[in-house]
């Protein structure tokens, strides 16, 4: 199979791959680059455990082809923590038991900055809308809401200051 | 391109559905073109017969227009619906009509509100009303050396209403049935109105009958249930996993019903 170059910019860093078409972001992501914090799931866009944003927009990278990522800038779990701190948003999972067996947090992690990075005043209905696409089998939600508006603060108060 | 790779290349907008179609085997091309860097593809405009929206333009790009949201709330229904945020990011409006699904969210309220279609094959550009571009489940009117480039959409009459309804289990399920209704009302009259109904035919389809019902009438509890009624009737469902046959013709009469209330309110007639 013949392969394509492609550029991309992982958590701040730049790769220059050479991947077969079919391949997927999420498998790049995991096989190649070794970033196996992106969970993989369902395979067909409806669980959300392998959401990464890509250019900061949120997308299933399982339904992603890695050649479409070409050019862009791809935000994983990885790079939620800068120099050993953890980000606001995992912090307050954290603190709100938002994690139980913890496969799904990943992509509810990422899934939650695209929605902070939009909106730092959403309501519990917005979350709610915004989260639906990532499925929880443990039941976390309600607490994941609880974790999400208190990240928001966090994340207000440390913009204030 | 297509053209190059006769029949074996498909084109690829957001991924959600043909990625799923070849993981599960049912299409298996031996090459992908990505119509989604097309720069012609993308975006909204307004013009004197419309507005016309590129076919590779994603769900969330229609999501944050105002034009949509001002014009055509029946669209706002469906995208506040549809899929989740992820989705709506990957996938595009003519990616739904293309693949001709016979429960596709955008098929139905893109019928109802009488959309043109642009399409684009080696011999040059043809136009076509959507509703002659579906010809069965998965099937339509368009080449496998052709692309569709553009969908347009009449600007509505003053006095115009208009909603989407589906039913579905949860919120990622696809449709069990969905309803679209655009109502234009002067004086108490229906002066305009077309109803389209998602999976319950092999295609979505119009309520012409219902239609018929309504045109010339004044719009009464009565008239409206009427053509609930008549809608249900010429609804063709089969029953399958997402429901009964049976229970999809209720869905119709009730949707439809629902619909044209809603269209009406919006209307402000």
């Amino acid at each position: 199979m013949v392969k394509c170059p492609v550029k991309l910019k992982v958590n701040g860093d730049e790769f220059e791959l050479y991947v077969e078409p079919q391949r997927t972001l999420l498998e790049v992501l995991r096989e190649d680059l070794g970033l196996t914090g992106t969970k993989y799931s369902c395979g067909a866009g409806e669980c959300g455990a392998c959401t990464v944003l890509l250019d900061g927009e949120s997308v299933v990278s399982c339904m992603t082809l890695a050649v479409e990522a070409d050019g862009k800038s791809v935000e994983t779990i990885e790079g939620m923590a800068k120099g050993g701190e953890l980000h606001p948003i995992q912090e307050a999972f954290l603190e709100h038991g938002a994690i139980q067996c913890g496969f799904c947090t990943p992509g509810m992690v990422m899934q939650a900055k695209a929605l902070l990075d939009e909106n730092l005043n959403p309501t519990e209905e917005e979350i709610k809308q915004y989260m639906r696409g990532n499925l929880c089998r443990c039941g976390t939600y309600p607490r994941m809401v609880k974790a999400i508006i208190a990240a928001a603060e966090k994340m207000k108060k440390s913009r204030a200051r | 391109m297509l053209s190059q790779y006769n029949g074996e290349a498909k084109p690829l907008a957001g991924g959600t559905d043909l990625f799923i179609y070849m993981k599960t085997r049912q299409l298996k091309p031996k090459y992908i073109v990505n119509v989604k860097k097309i720069p012609e593809f993308r975006g909204l405009r307004s013009e004197s017969d419309g507005l016309h929206i590129g076919a590779a333009t994603t769900i969330r790009a229609l999501e944050r227009s105002d034009l949509i949201a001002k014009q055509y709330p029946l669209l706002t229904d469906v995208i506040s619906s549809f899929g989740s945020v992820q989705i709506r990011n990957m996938a595009t409006i003519g990616g739904n009509i293309c693949n001709a699904s016979p429960g596709a969210d955008f098929a139905a309220p893109l019928l109802a509100l009488g959309t043109q279609l642009s399409i684009v094959a080696p011999s040059g550009e043809r136009k076509m009303p959507l509703e002659e571009f579906f010809t069965g489940p998965n099937l339509s009117n368009l080449q496998t050396d052709e692309l569709l480039v553009e969908l347009i959409l009449p600007v509505p009459k003053t006095g115009t209403g208009s909603a989407f309804i589906k039913l579905r289990r949860v919120s990622m399920d696809l449709s069990k049935v969905n309803v679209a209704a655009v109502l234009t009302v002067k004086g108490g009259v229906c002066e305009e109105v077309s109803i389209a109904m998602g999976a319950v035919a092999p295609t979505p389809v119009r309520a012409k009958n219902a239609e018929a019902m309504l045109k010339g009438k004044p719009l009464t509890n009565q008239t409206i249930e009427s053509a609930a009624s008549a809608a249900s009737v010429e609804s063709k469902p089969r029953t399958s996993l997402r429901s009964t046959a049976e229970y999809k013709r209720e869905v119709v009469r009730a949707l439809v019903k629902r619909c044209l209330n809603l269209a009406l309110e919006r209307g402000g007639g």
